[in-house]
């Protein structure tokens, strides 16, 4: 699905290389992991991918599904299937949380050449995904993200997942800022979205996240490289001792 | 004080230029104090205080600056909302294109009739609310306005009028220069919409005295036209009685000069006044919103709510104020003044100021400037959005609050459905 081969970036504005050439490859129907110290690069991994701006792509490629991700536009990568859930999502002030949907999935539908969905079978698909990740009616009314909780705001994201049904999905520290409770929820979210067909690249510092999402594969990175991958036991072993010893055994 | 001698002559010139028409006696009288009015003032100049930001010499021209008739498709205005409708041509009444002047709760008499009969209601209010309105800036086309307005109408409306009155105004000369003048009484207990559309003219000049009785409401929504070349000085003037409501608001779309006017006074208890605008500007286009909201009354509460959105060397101009009087106390006053703008060539200009003598109010104000947020924009293209329709989205997001000012629906519904329109014609 997501095949990533020796990929090399620097920022745009300064001379700082943050990624030094990563290979990653996560198949259709896998849930991999990246874990890793603070400023390994993960998150800047997760932005590439996703088209923003602020970074040089210096070497290598990024494709999905075999089409070359690095030469699309930001929202040609989303309708090809794209989606990341942002570690820190946005609040858009006088844009309705149901307007933002619709909009959204109507956008990638014709860019797909599909027709778009009438307002009566996207009100009963967001009534139903809503109601799974206990998101209300008011939430669904009020502008983007704009004064929901930390929780709410992942919850959000996921929503805005499952509706417009990704293939690749990738999940930036979703559980930064989560309680308990809030983090059973996303991560049943996730789950039922496992798919033979959808593949998950789930970024996190905790192994916790790992607990409700099993992951296949687990990737540690450290200063812009995949040092070592494994199965879920190795995020076992990060949690119990921590980055140290296996950034030592690598290097 | 005596005017300078450029300016006296200005003045003058522009005084001989004009005629007044013929009236009866109250309206020949209300004439001439509008005239006595703009003599002592005179027509503004650049180093007067509010029209430092904009320049008023295609306004004080004897001759109206041609405009070129605005080309292209244009839908109905405010769609098919079932409406009266008064038809202007160039700034004259056209009686075979408009409605039968005949509607429930409302009596309709255009002004030179009015003018005609010797003693008339309109004639405590004609030039009346537009003399009070010079304390403290001179609202000098105004009172020219007032002297030698050509057409008009004056409404009294007497209980709930069943549905709105329209205004609409073609413009079909290159050369037009038109001058209306609308004195508007909203009796105890009435409730009146009334609605205003189109450029009127290549220079248009309009003044609208709007007297709310207590306990009463009045509703105004107007679409300045999407001439490019058109300059427009409208003056909106409204008194408010207790427990009266006015709302309004104004959706301007390109124009290379518009100037609009507010004066409201707030004379009687628990009073609320809404006044909001949305502009859009793309190239040569000048917006100035000039707009005084006095609180004279307890427990009153007003809203200024104005957006604008600019590109491509558009400017923007706010000049805005609150003034609570002695004794006004609990007022709640309430004033924004924003702009969008697209690119580096555009410039918004704002002044909003509060002037407050009494103690127990509760009074905001803000103006910003920015451009369009790119984390939204970033998170609104990573669920698929294009950046155009996304960059859309993000200005309509900023020009909500101002047409949340507008009551009706439908209107409102229609409000953004011409936004829109705008935004994909001016995309890029």
């Amino acid at each position: 699905m997501l095949k990533i081969n020796n990929l090399h970036v620097k920022l745009e504005e300064e001379d700082k290389v943050i990624l030094k050439g990563v290979d990653l490859d996560v198949p259709a129907g896998a849930v991999h992991a990246i874990m890793g110290p603070n400023g390994s690069g993960k998150s800047t991994l997760s932005y590439v991918l996703s088209g923003r701006d602020g970074y040089d792509v210096t070497d290598g490629t990024a494709t999905l599904e075999g089409e070359d991700l690095l030469e699309m536009e930001t929202e040609e990568r989303a309708a090809a299937g794209l989606f990341l859930a942002f570690q820190y999502p946005v609040e858009i002030p006088g844009v309705g949380n149901m307007t933002f949907l619709r909009t959204a999935l109507n956008a990638q539908r014709k860019a797909r050449g599909q027709d778009e969905m009438s307002a009566a079978d996207f009100l009963k698909l967001v009534r139903e995904r809503a109601k799974a990740l206990k998101i209300d009616a008011d939430m669904l009314k009020r502008p983007v993200n704009v004064g929901f909780s930390g929780g709410e705001k992942k919850r959000n994201e996921i929503l805005q997942m499952a509706m417009l049904e990704p293939r690749m999905c990738i999940l930036d520290e979703t559980d930064s800022g989560l309680d308990v409770d809030a983090m059973r929820l996303v991560s049943e979210g996730v789950n039922a979205l496992r798919d033979e067909g959808r593949a998950f690249l789930v970024i996190t510092h905790y192994q916790r996240l790992l607990d409700h999402i099993r992951p296949d594969v687990v990737h540690i990175m450290a200063d812009g490289r995949i040092v070592k991958s494994g199965g879920p036991e190795l995020a076992l072993e990060v949690e119990n001792n921590g980055y140290a010893d296996i950034l030592a055994e690598v290097a | 004080m005596a005017l300078p001698q450029t300016k006296m002559d200005a003045t003058q010139t522009r005084i001989a230029a004009l005629a007044m028409p013929q009236s009866g006696a109250w309206a020949r009288e209300a004439r001439a104090a509008g005239l006595a009015r703009l003599e002592k003032m005179g027509l503004p100049g650049p180093r007067d205080e509010y029209w430092r930001f904009t320049r008023p010499d295609s306004l004080n021209a004897v001759e109206a600056p041609e405009a070129a008739l605005f080309k292209g498709s244009d839908t109905p205005d405010f769609g098919d909302l079932d409406r009266l409708t008064l038809v202007f041509r160039d700034g004259v009444f056209d009686a075979d294109m408009s409605d039968d002047l005949s509607l429930e709760g409302v009596e309709i008499q255009r002004l030179a009739d009015a003018a005609a009969q010797d003693i008339h209601w309109a004639k405590d209010l004609y030039g009346v609310l537009e003399a009070r309105a010079h304390d403290p800036v001179n609202r000098p086309f105004a009172a020219l306005n007032s002297a030698f307005a050509t057409d008009g109408f004056v409404l009294r409306a007497t209980g709930k009028v069943s549905k709105p009155l329209h205004f609409r105004y073609l413009h079909e000369k290159t050369d037009s220069d038109a001058i209306l003048h609308f004195v508007v009484r909203v009796e105890e207990g009435a409730d009146l919409t009334l609605l205003e559309s189109g450029p009127a003219a290549a220079r248009f000049n309009s003044c609208l005295e709007v007297d709310i009785a207590d306990r009463s409401a009045f509703h105004h929504v107007r679409t300045q036209g999407r001439d490019h070349e058109r300059r427009s000085v409208t003056h909106l003037f409204a008194r408010l009685g207790e427990d009266s409501s006015f709302k309004s608001f104004t959706l301007t779309a390109n124009g290379r000069l518009t100037r609009n006017e507010a004066f409201l006074e707030l004379t009687g208890d628990n009073a609320s006044a809404h006044i909001a605008g949305a502009a859009m500007g793309d190239g040569e286009f000048h917006h100035d919103d000039t707009v005084f909201i006095t609180h004279d009354a307890v427990n009153c509460e007003s809203r200024q709510v104005y957006k604008k959105v600019l590109k491509n060397g558009a400017i923007g101009t706010f000049q805005g104020k609150i003034l609570v009087k002695p004794g006004a106390q609990k007022t709640d006053g309430y004033q924004i003044s924003q702009s969008l703008l697209l690119d580096e060539d555009a410039q918004f200009l704002a002044k909003p100021e509060l002037e407050i003598y009494a103690d127990d109010v509760a009074c905001s104000h803000g103006s910003t400037s920015g451009a369009i947020d790119e984390e939204a924009l970033f998170y609104l293209r990573s669920r698929g959005v294009p950046v155009a329709e996304a960059q859309d989205l993000l200005v309509l997001a900023f020009l909500a609050e101002a047409i949340d000012e507008i009551e009706d629906d439908l209107i409102a519904d229609d409000i953004r459905l011409r936004l829109e329109g705008w935004l994909t014609r001016h995309r890029g």
